[in-house]
């Protein structure tokens, strides 16, 4: 009955997304109100039959019920409650069911938090989520039904991938799922904006907070799955430059981009034309990468269970939604106008370099993982592209846009020197260069690697200090004074900045000074690593819910005094008979300590791996405070304080002054009350060029 | 007006190179050994330990060499059909017993019938890595000069044996 | 043997004394340290045939193991790193190798990158060139000016 509920919420919100998708963008061509107004209910309404339809189906894991196939491939009797609601998302229909239900969910908060958008604006973006949401559930209705009855149905289940067992499978997807489908907002504030000739910085404003947000959750999302894999697959790796890590690291490096575009053409006006291609070009990469995880073209641990038909509806599905909108882009971009006047060296163009690096970066990883394809579709062979290639590639592209991130937040906007830049930052980067020649060698060894990376992290370290520094060089009486004046957005900034030296130099220090050993130990055994003291005590067998395992105990000391105990698990997870390992590991900001179960050999002595890992940690603390410094930029005061005088925000078509003063005076007023908040010397000038380029 | 349709262009190339893909198996690795010469080995008999087999043997015939396991999954499926390809007496057929013990293979061979004229034990797989097996069953097609001429990875079916196999193994016994 | 108590004793004692110490050091799974480094690094960029995209080094399909036994023998014969891959190489062909190798079909994948950074540095170099070249601001016009300093007055 429950499966029959939810596979008919689905039919009906299919019927309501054709309905959002079509009628309110049809009416804001036409200025028809009321169709335009259908947008707000027809979300609201999809939201809820979709999210009835997951509740639905996560009650039948809930339940048990294996009548329904998808349950039977993916539950067990034996599983704990929370792997079983998890499991929902674990297969192909499940996730997909799951990629509906956030993109209703984004839809319905855009339904809500846009009063201050223009009808028409708001009618189409809805209508273009609207239309997202159709090939999802069309594709989920047709091949990929999680609703399937098993007939007859299955005694037990087949129990969810053990390697999935893990709370990792709590938090992982979700947030993942919420940053590429969060894309969707600024794919459709892009294409509104071409649909409707709108592309102004008003649309960049707008677009701003829900870029920022999706792009918070993707780094999330990525962190979490890297964290996963640290700790679950025992080998210590955490980035494999796998097709499926791949597919999430391409929208996240275009959504920085767009974040950085957006900023640009919110402040300028200018290069709209290119944010717009960014914000197209972020959605498009969340999609492909749903194209690649499913349809089987490429190999992957990822990869969900393939079937050519799938394959074929998504890539069609990809075709109209990409193709579609690359297509409006080359016929409308053209029309966009020139932004504001900017020289060669300027805040605006190292801006636009971290656009270009991150954009070309992106095209790499692409290309690196599509290439393999290529080559066997021309029949030239088959090749592998490996952590090898990219380790290579991205380096060299990403080192230059890391150097920028220390010049850019200098910069002044519109002109902006060389000399004086290199004057300001003479400290910090004399700073980065001494420490990461010397901080290696009072480590241990030195390699070019090692002391680039240093070289990077605390070039922006340093740079941000002084950044700092100067911005809180003020008149106000207190430090917190002085703090609390800069606007949130701004830390928010040097927050996510900061966030990306700690990552990189978490990964150039575990890079470059980890290390392990491999050892057979009979209970008693000690082994040596990094000035600790490994004690083996041997293995205990232990059971738990769904699986058998043997259980490894070290104890870990450092001379002569006890410090941590590690537990690695060998497990046997009894319903699929498939071995799994658990890592025993103790962290610390530090470094980790590492320990895997391998074999247990003839005499009694297992193999044992030990890893040293030092400052591992900070890869992941480093994008945790990416994400607080996004979150901190939206909750900065521009996205709280309510202008309700500037409720009527016109679009800025350029046209003589005299037609149309109401629209100049909206925007110089917004002009000034802008400036006014962020306390720039040049506001005067800033009023004086938008009324000059708008004449 | 054209640099603005480069996007679109770029992104319908993909697709097509993506279709193709559609199409394809990422999990299949050809072999570089087709068109060199059989690697050399010396492998005891499955049912005459002493006595030892190597491709030198069967220099001047052509003859197909089928790499399976009494462990394989797959290799049943093919099996009925090795069992009539060799009845019809029309290319010999040797096997190679891969990471397998005796026992275990002639019970195999026992129930499912033996296609084989001989079979060639690799035990500890090495010879299986000079042939570049990685996935059983595999079947190489071998002409008179010891070179290969074809591998089939994975069971061979009744369309591969009458489309490729069979036509390939005429060419080369005409040579 | 027939061996006095004195004699027995010692025996025993430096038995024990075995039995001790090797209760106490834990001892490498390959005794080779310097080839395990080597076939430790191999691994790392060779790949399991038989897996869902893992290299060698992490996988515990039985191939992979042959593999990784395979090469540790020839390490340990003295085999170059180059040998070794050329070895693979030749029986299961580049797939097996996580580095691609540099030929004319990988050409565009080993310098696609550098040349679209290229490419990108210098389009964008000329489009902030041509943009600063574009027509400078208009200066208001007396009317816009008056209307400005209206505007101004007004809000603050």
């Amino acid at each position: 009955m429950i499966p029959e509920i939810g596979h008919f919420s689905l039919i009906l919100a299919l019927l309501v997304a054709l309905i959002l998708g079509s009628v309110p963008i049809i009416g804001a061509a036409r200025g028809n109100a009321v169709w335009m107004g259908l947008a707000r209910p027809a979300a609201r309404a999809q939201f809820f039959l979709i999210a009835t339809a997951f509740i639905c189906l996560a009650y039948t894991f809930a339940t048990k019920d294996y009548s329904v196939g998808y349950v039977a491939s993916n539950s067990n009797s034996k599983l704990p409650l929370q792997f079983r609601i998890a499991a929902v998302w674990g297969g192909h229909e499940g996730s997909l069911l799951l990629w509906a239900m956030i993109l209703s969910i984004w839809t319905v908060a855009v339904s809500v938090f846009s009063k201050h958008l223009p009808d028409d604006m708001r009618a189409r973006i809805l209508g273009v989520m609207g239309l997202i949401s159709v090939g999802f559930l069309l594709f989920m209705l047709m091949v990929s039904n999680p609703f399937e009855r098993l007939i007859p149905a299955a005694m037990d289940g087949r129990d969810l991938n053990p390697l999935l067992q893990d709370p990792g499978m709590i938090f992982h997807p979700p947030m993942l799922y919420m940053g590429y489908v969060g894309f969707s907002v600024a794919f459709a504030f892009a294409i509104a904006a071409l649909l409707g000739g709108q592309l102004d910085s008003a649309w960049a404003r707008w677009s701003r907070p829900w870029t920022t947000m999706a792009w918070v959750f993707l780094t999330l999302g990525i962190m979490g799955g890297s964290n996963w894999a640290y700790y679950e697959l025992g080998w210590g790796g955490w980035w494999f430059w796998d097709a499926v890590e791949n597919a999430s690291f391409m929208p996240w490096l275009v959504g920085t981009a767009l974040i950085h575009s957006l900023a640009v053409t919110e402040k300028r006006g200018s290069f709209k034309a290119w944010t717009v291609l960014l914000a197209i070009g972020a959605f498009s990469l969340s999609l492909l990468g749903t194209f690649l995880v499913r349809s089987g073209v490429l190999t992957s641990v990822h990869a969900f269970a393939t079937d050519p038909r799938r394959g074929l509806f998504i890539l069609v599905f990809l075709v109209v939604v990409i193709g579609g909108s690359l297509a409006l882009f080359a016929w409308r971009a053209p029309t966009v106008g020139r932004g504001g006047k900017f020289s060669v060296i300027s805040r605006e163009s190292f801006l636009l370099a971290n656009n270009v690096l991150l954009a070309v970066a992106a095209m790499s990883v692409l290309l690196g993982t599509l290439y393999p394809l290529f080559l066997d579709a021309l029949g030239l062979g088959k090749i592998s592209v490996g952590p090898p290639y990219f380790d290579t590639v991205f380096v060299p592209l990403m080192t230059p846009a890391l150097f920028l991130m220390g010049i850019g937040p200098i910069a002044r906007w519109k002109n902006a020197t060389l000399p004086e830049l290199a004057l300001r930052l003479r400290w910090a980067f004399a700073v980065s260069v001494a420490t990461a020649l010397v901080l290696p060698l009072l480590l241990g060894h030195w390699t070019p690697m090692i002391g680039l990376g240093l070289f990077l992290a605390f070039w922006i370290f340093a740079s941000s200090a002084h950044l700092v520094r100067q911005r809180l060089a003020g008149d106000r009486a207190t430090l917190l004074a002085r703090v609390k004046a800069v606007p949130r957005a701004w830390w928010g900034m040097v927050i996510a900045h900061i966030g990306i030296a700690v990552f990189t130099l978490g990964v150039t220090v575990v890079k470059g000074f980890e290390s392990e050993i491999a050892v057979r130990m009979l209970p008693g055994d000690v082994a040596h690593l990094a000035g600790y003291d490994f004690k083996f005590e041997g293995v205990q067998d232990s059971v738990g819910a769904n699986y058998t395992a043997s259980r490894g105990q070290l104890r870990v000391s450092k001379n002569g005094v006890e410090r941590t105990v590690l537990s690695p698990e060998k497990r046997l997870y009894t319903v699929q008979n498939m071995p799994m390992t658990e890592a025993g590991i103790s962290p610390s900001l530090i470094h980790d300590l590492y320990a895997s179960l391998g074999e247990p050999l003839e005499d009694g002595a297992w193999s044992v791996r030990i890893y040293h890992k030092p400052m591992v940690e900070w890869i992941w603390a480093g994008a945790v405070l990416m994400a607080l410094g996004g979150l901190l930029a939206l909750s900065d005061r521009r996205y709280r304080v309510r202008r309700k005088n500037l409720t009527e925000e016109k679009p800025l078509v350029p046209k003589p002054v005299v037609k149309k003063p109401v629209v100049k005076k909206t925007v110089v007023k917004q002009a000034i009350v802008k400036t006014a908040v962020v306390k720039k010397p040049a506001a005067k000038k800033t009023v004086t060029k938008k009324v000059s380029t708008k004449a | 007006m054209k640099r603005f349709l480069l996007p679109l262009i770029i992104f319908l190339v993909m697709v097509g190179f993506l279709a193709v893909g559609l199409h394809l198996d990422p999990r299949e690795v050809p072999s570089p050994l087709v068109g060199k010469l059989a690697p050399a080995f010396d492998l005891p008999l499955l049912d005459q330990p002493e006595k030892t087999f190597s491709p030198k043997d069967m220099l001047g015939q052509v003859w197909l060499l089928n790499v399976w396991a009494s462990w394989c999954g797959a290799c049943r499926e093919e099996h009925p059909l090795l069992v009539a390809l060799s009845k019809a007496k029309l290319v010999p057929l040797y096997g190679m017993d891969y990471k397998d013990t005796r026992v275990e293979a002639q019970q195999w061979l026992n129930e499912g019938g033996n296609p084989y004229v001989a079979n060639a034990m690799d035990i500890d797989g090495r010879v299986g890595i000079d042939y570049g097996v990685y996935g059983v069953p595999e079947t190489y097609v071998i002409d008179k000069a010891g070179v290969i001429a074809y591998k089939q990875i994975g069971p061979i079916t009744e369309q591969v044996l009458r489309n490729k196999i069979m036509p390939l193994v005429e060419r080369l016994q005409a040579q | 043997m027939k061996l006095n108590l004195p004699i027995r004793l010692m025996a025993g004692f430096f038995l024990l004394q075995s039995v001790i110490s090797s209760a106490e050091e834990a001892q490498p799974l390959q005794a080779d340290v310097v080839v395990e480094a080597q076939v430790q690094r191999l691994s790392e960029e060779l790949r399991c045939l038989v897996c869902q995209n893992q290299t060698i080094a992490d996988s515990h399909a039985e191939l992979a193991q042959d593999l990784k036994q395979e090469i540790r023998e020839m390490a340990a014969k003295g085999m170059s790193d180059q040998a070794i891959i050329d070895y693979l190489v030749a029986r299961y062909g580049d797939f097996v190798r996580y580095r691609p190798p540099l030929k004319a079909s990988t050409l565009l994948l080993w310098l696609g990158p550098f040349a679209l950074m290229l490419a990108g540095a210098i389009g964008l170099v000329v489009m902030l060139r041509r943009r600063e070249k574009m027509v400078a601001d208009k200066p208001l016009t007396a009317v816009e000016a008056r209307k400005v300093r209206e505007l101004l007055d007004k809000d603050s």
